[in-house]
């Protein structure tokens, strides 16, 4: 045995094995960070991600199969569990969807309503993304103050259709009440104080030094590999692409507001979490445009085939009765046709494809959920990564379980 | 002003207070609870509102939600669970620790909900027994805290013998569940 | 757009002469175009600036000549300009060639329509289930088969008005 030299490091184990020690890890379907059910099985190099595999479908309910045996009216309470964090934007996307197969023409002031509740939802949704960003990075409280917040856009929910999460709100042709007092009232105080809030929780994160150092290069993805992955929305726009359907293709009269589309340049964590904050305060302007521009008007479209009566009519005249019975039942006749229609998601294009034959449920109903899509790309993401920037670039794709499996 | 929990019926003397384990044992466990949130889908963001600050859950015990099964009392299962998450679903509920309790959140875990199709599991009590059942699509965060109030009364009252009983036994082997 | 349009219609006539287009009422631009074509017409029209792949699905139609269909959503960034494609498939030879190696997205896409219809699509890396289980040995989405799981026993269809 030779003799102990101090000076040099003891390492017992000689640096091939360390090097040839790949470790199979399963970041398994329930897994406190990863936020949704969905299985990961990573070859890792000590710390370093080599490559993953993806299982999907742990819940897998059948949407597509289940909308074509309702009526249309009956799969709106469907559509809201697809990205349940922001679920207005879907039920609207679905209304829209079935008025551009009918040709419904809707007046100016239940687009506003629509642009006003949309938006509410986006923030909600970046919201949950943001402060879950935060919680991966170790700042809890974050998530404990915009949680508050979120009970707020919750009571305004509850103001307009009585739900608090699935939503299940308005009708094919518009809404099915005006706003009430207490709607304005609660929004007004809304504006007023959730910047203020924001503020707080963007000064905690958006310029400390440790969220930086922990965000920035985590996770990157470039142009065109995201473009190729067929990305959208805000992962999109962080990595360069400034593609916004409202924008592109503007449905509901948002070519009539002012507003700016947040557009990134590595695609990393921290991009995604900024382009997400600038959202919501893009999002606030664009609720305070509606609010003070909001058209008189009716809050429905004129399509007794589609939407219900008002009920003195129902008891009162034989016309609105027969329209009622035919509604309830589901069986409207509606022209045959296919139409694809997309709204601008909280993760991204979210679309409809509806193939109707002229019965009472839809022939096939596809939809096209960006969560889903863009979720193939993780594999590329993480590759050369540690296992916590991974950890830290899944939570912020936002990646919405209910969407993704459908 | 903080409510404290009523102590249990005893003998009380100077420096002493007799009582019998059951009750003091039933006591402590159903103050202090610690879920597991099986979170799958919608249910779970409401879960999350539950443990935030407006409905805090916190406050009845359930402080440190632990995504451990070892570690954990309490099983929430919040969401729809599908053919596929079966497996998956047992494997956790038999790696938890006796005492445990399975609080079955909202009308997909209940029962399969509104999607009675090919791929959801109609109710969890299809792989695994269940203690509570709390319906709703999603409940709202006071019915989840009714929920989890109940097995606090349950967990209050239960026997130290239960779970060694012969009709314990018998449940478990009637899942298919090899008692640890 | 509309001269731009005008060159891509020439395109895709170019490349399969039995290709039929038809503008809807909706004002979406439709071609249906044949299985053996659809390959490098999606290529060409890639290389003309139509890089993003907006979706691939299929749908079942029972009892017509063409069974099967492979619906494409193909958008163009720069000159905002979206078309459709359909290629029509016969129940004999469910076979579509892939578009993985145009774009990477189309991966997801198309495991997505083979588990719900059982079109196989060829050259594609890993054809496997993704949604359902490993194990189901059928196709779901195909109209010959219900929607409920016909093998529980706890829900009986009279109550449900089935």
């Amino acid at each position: 045995m030779s003799e102990l030299d101090l000076n040099q490091q003891n390492t017992a184990i000689s640096s091939e094995t360390i090097d040839g020690q790949i470790a199979t890890l399963n970041l398994g379907p329930t897994h406190p960070a990863t936020h949704g059910i969905f299985q990961n099985i990573l070859q890792v190099d000590g710390e370093r991600i080599l490559s993953a595999e993806q299982t999907v479908g742990y819940i897998h309910r059948a949407f597509e199969k289940l909308s074509e045996r309702r009526p249309y009216n009956q799969i709106t309470p469907i559509t809201d569990r697809l990205n349940y964090c922001s679920s207005p934007i879907n039920n609207i996307g679905w209304h829209m969807t079935v008025e551009k197969l009918i040709g419904a023409e809707l007046p100016k002031r239940v687009d506003y309503m629509r642009v006003i509740v949309m938006e509410l939802a986006r923030i909600a949704d970046h919201l949950v993304c943001n402060s879950v960003i935060g919680v991966d990075t170790g700042a809890l409280t974050g998530f404990t103050y915009m949680f508050q917040e979120r009970e707020k856009i919750y009571d305004l929910y509850e103001e307009i259709c009585g739900a608090r999460l699935t939503t299940n709100v308005g009708r094919i042709g518009g809404f099915d009440r005006d706003f009430s007092p207490g709607f304005y009232s609660k929004l007004n105080e809304f504006l007023k104080e959730f910047p203020k809030r924001f503020d707080e929780f963007s000064s905690m994160l958006e310029r400390n030094r440790i969220f930086m150092d922990r965000c920035i290069g985590a996770g990157p993805i470039s142009a065109e590999r995201a473009l190729s992955y067929s990305f959208a929305g805000p992962n999109l726009r962080a990595a360069g692409v400034d593609f916004d359907v409202r924008v592109m293709k503007p449905y509901s009269s948002y070519e009539d507001f002012n507003f700016e589309i947040p557009v990134g340049s590595d695609g990393d964590t921290y991009d995604r979490f900024m382009v997400r904050q600038q959202e919501i305060r893009e999002s606030l302007k664009i609720i305070q445009q509606a609010l003070d521009n909001m058209p008189e008007g009716k809050y429905h479209a004129d399509i007794p085939d589609f939407y219900l009566p008002p009920k003195e009519e129902v008891y009162s005249s034989m016309e609105a009765l027969i329209y009622h019975f035919k509604i309830i039942m589901g069986e409207t006749a509606i022209p045959k046709g296919e139409v694809y229609h997309s709204v601008e998601g909280g993760n991204g294009e979210l679309g409809y494809y509806l193939v109707s034959d002229g019965g009472r449920t839809p022939y096939r109903l596809h939809f096209r959920r960006p969560c889903f899509i863009y979720y193939q790309a993780y594999p590329e993401m993480i590759k050369g990564a540690l296992l916590s920037d991974a950890i830290l670039t899944m939570s912020s794709m936002n990646v919405i379980a209910g969407e993704l499996d459908a | 002003m903080v409510k404290v929990v009523k102590a249990p019926e005893g003998i009380e003397g100077q420096g002493f207070f007799a009582t019998s384990f059951d009750k003091v044992i039933g006591l402590a466990r159903a103050n202090s609870l610690w879920p597991l949130p099986f979170a799958t889908s919608c249910c779970g963001i409401e879960f999350m509102a539950t443990m935030g600050p407006n409905y805090d859950l916190a406050r009845f015990g359930s402080e440190r939600m632990s995504f451990s099964p070892r570690q954990a009392d309490l099983l929430i299962v919040a969401g729809t669970i599908s053919k596929k998450l079966g497996p998956v679903l047992k494997k956790v509920y038999d790696q938890m620790a006796e005492p445990k309790w399975v609080l079955s959140v909202g009308a997909c875990a209940s029962s399969g909900g509104i999607f009675d199709t090919y791929s959801v599991l109609q109710g969890i009590d299809h792989v695994i027994p269940v203690d509570v059942y709390v319906p709703g699509c999603p409940p709202r965060p006071e019915q989840i805290i009714e929920g989890v109030l109940k097995i606090q009364e349950l967990a209050k009252n239960e026997s130290l013998r239960r779970r060694d009983s012969v009709e314990y036994k018998k449940m478990l082997e009637s899942y298919n569940i090899e008692q640890q | 757009m509309e001269n731009f349009f005008i060159k891509v219609k020439g395109i895709i006539e170019a490349a399969d002469d039995s290709a039929n287009y038809f503008l809807d009422n909706w004002n979406e631009h439709n071609f249906t175009v044949s299985k053996s074509s659809i390959f490098d017409i999606i290529k060409a029209l890639k290389e003309n600036g139509f890089q993003y792949l907006v979706d691939i699905t299929g749908a079942h139609y029972p009892d017509t000549e063409n069974e099967y269909q492979i619906v494409y959503h193909i958008h163009n960034l720069t000159e905002n300009l979206r078309i459709r494609l359909k290629v029509n498939l016969d129940s004999k030879k469910l076979e579509v060639p892939s578009m993985v190696s145009l774009y990477d997205g189309a991966n997801w896409m198309e495991r997505e329509t083979f588990d719900f219809y059982g079109i196989s699509f060829t050259n594609h890396p890993n054809l496997t289930r993704i949604l359902n289980v490993d194990d189901m040995d059928y196709h779901p989405m195909r109209k010959e088969y219900k929607l409920e799981d016909e093998t529980r026993t706890d829900k009986s269809d009279k109550y449900f008005g089935r």
